[in-house]
């Protein structure tokens, strides 16, 4: 998709495989325990690595913590993009506020270049979906969507907006299409508090 | 020729973007021959120590149906498949711009279907939409023909029962936007004038078909461009 903004020429892949960036916040999944951290999947081409060094420590250094206490294979967490270039792997770290393991919610898997789609001009779309639908969205920038609300129906509509978001990205009016289709959705559930 | 001109192209259908699964996909037909092609990737280079330092690996497999052919041909890779895997591999990846995802694979599968003499032309030019549909930064598209000799007269776009009493076979990969050839192969005997003949007659064919597969991509992603004059997804991105 390309476009032309003054003497600018924009191009844009429509479909592509995600490529990290440094301070991306991403969702991954743990494949792997190491010596001193975690081989995470966060669906790019290049397997990330999560240093024990980067988890938030608690103070207790003289400890040797077990690596699995803190995260074992198949865990979710949500991370950020501290390192990667053309020759190393992507690094990770969980130090930072709302890092770390993910326990409750749902996962949506979209195409990581409708993200911004789903975040919206100055987040308009992303506000709009979370407000409908009560639930907190963190959209992470490899395409992996956590939504996390207190009524799994909840949940489900907001997933259900994602993927019609993504289907129709292309489109003019989309924000006040899922709108109405949230809205009608929501009338058939009773909203957690 | 059995039906057509001495020049003319078989008819040519492509289909983009139809498999789930696989990053990117295309289904050609050429001809009688149908072909698929899927791509996976960029994705991580398994084993570790095929990778390299600064840019991606292409592989790429090329291979028949059992019941693509006359006779039940054996699932088993042949010296033959082995051989249009390589020279197809090479056919496209100067097309690839593989410096952008160094470190890690980029898979190509072209399973022939129905088999009809100009496979790897076909599987070629399918195998280039596959990669666009994938989202793999290319610098052009390759298309694929061949062109060849029967009774003496210089021949496009042989048929396998044209092939079979042909005297010669020259499959052609044509990348048009820098006028190269990613792909040049000869079967049989031709004079020199008769070569530049076939030739040209394969590169003007790659041209058409080339035009073809920008085609079949503008009808997958039509709508896309339509909205994006708009401007509604420049202003998202920026």
């Amino acid at each position: 998709m390309a476009d032309v903004i003054g003497n600018k020429l924009i191009v844009m892949p429509v479909k592509g495989a995600y490529i990290p960036r440094m301070d991306d916040i991403v969702l991954g999944r743990v494949t792997d325990i190491g010596m001193s951290g975690w081989q995470v999947d966060i669906y790019a081409p290049y397997p990330a690595m999560l240093p024990a060094s980067e988890t938030p420590m608690r103070g207790r250094d003289s400890v040797r913590r077990d690596l699995r206490s803190i995260y074992g294979v198949g865990d979710l967490m949500i991370a950020q993009v501290i390192a990667f270039d053309r020759t190393r792997d992507p690094l990770l770290t969980t130090k930072g506020r709302g890092l770390g393991k993910v326990s409750s919610g749902r996962v949506a898997r979209i195409n990581n270049t409708k993200i911004p789609r789903i975040i919206g001009k100055k987040g308009s779309m992303i506000t709009m979906l979370k407000k409908e639908t009560g639930t907190d969205i963190i959209p992470g920038q490899n395409g992996v969507i956590l939504v996390t609300g207190r009524n799994p129906d909840q949940e489900l509509i907001a997933i259900e907006a994602i993927y019609m978001i993504e289907r129709e990205a292309h489109t003019t009016g989309l924000t006040d299409r899922v709108k109405a289709m949230i809205l009608e959705r929501m009338k058939g559930i009773t909203v957690g508090q | 020729m059995d039906g057509r001109r001495l020049d003319e192209l078989r008819p040519i259908k492509l289909e983009v973007g139809l498999l789930d699964k696989a990053d990117g996909s295309a289904y050609i037909e050429h001809g009688r021959n149908k072909i698929l092609a899927a791509v996976f990737g960029p994705r991580e280079a398994h084993p570790k120590h095929i990778a390299l330092a600064d840019r991606a690996v292409v592989r790429c497999r090329y291979h028949m149906a059992p019941f693509s052919t006359d006779e039940r041909k054996s699932p088993a890779p042949s010296r033959r498949e082995l051989e249009l895997s390589k020279v197809i591999r090479e056919s496209l990846e100067p097309s690839i711009m593989s410096e952008y995802f160094p470190r890690s694979t980029i898979d190509l599968f072209i399973e022939v279907l129905q088999a009809d003499a100009g496979t790897r032309c076909a599987g070629i030019t399918a195998a280039s939409l596959a990669l666009a549909d994938a989202g793999i930064p290319l610098r052009e598209l390759v298309a694929g023909c061949a062109a060849g000799k029967i009774d003496g007269k210089v021949v496009l776009d042989l048929s396998d029962n044209e092939d079979k009493k042909g005297d010669a076979d020259l499959p052609v990969a044509f990348m048009p936007k820098s006028n190269s050839i990613s792909l040049l192969q000869m079967d049989g005997s031709m004079t020199e004038e008769e070569l530049k003949q076939a030739l040209e007659m394969a590169v003007n064919a790659c041209r058409t078909i080339y035009e073809m597969q920008r085609d079949a991509l503008r009808q997958k992603y039509h709508i896309e461009r339509e909205e994006s004059e708009k401007g509604e997804i420049a202003e998202v991105k920026a």
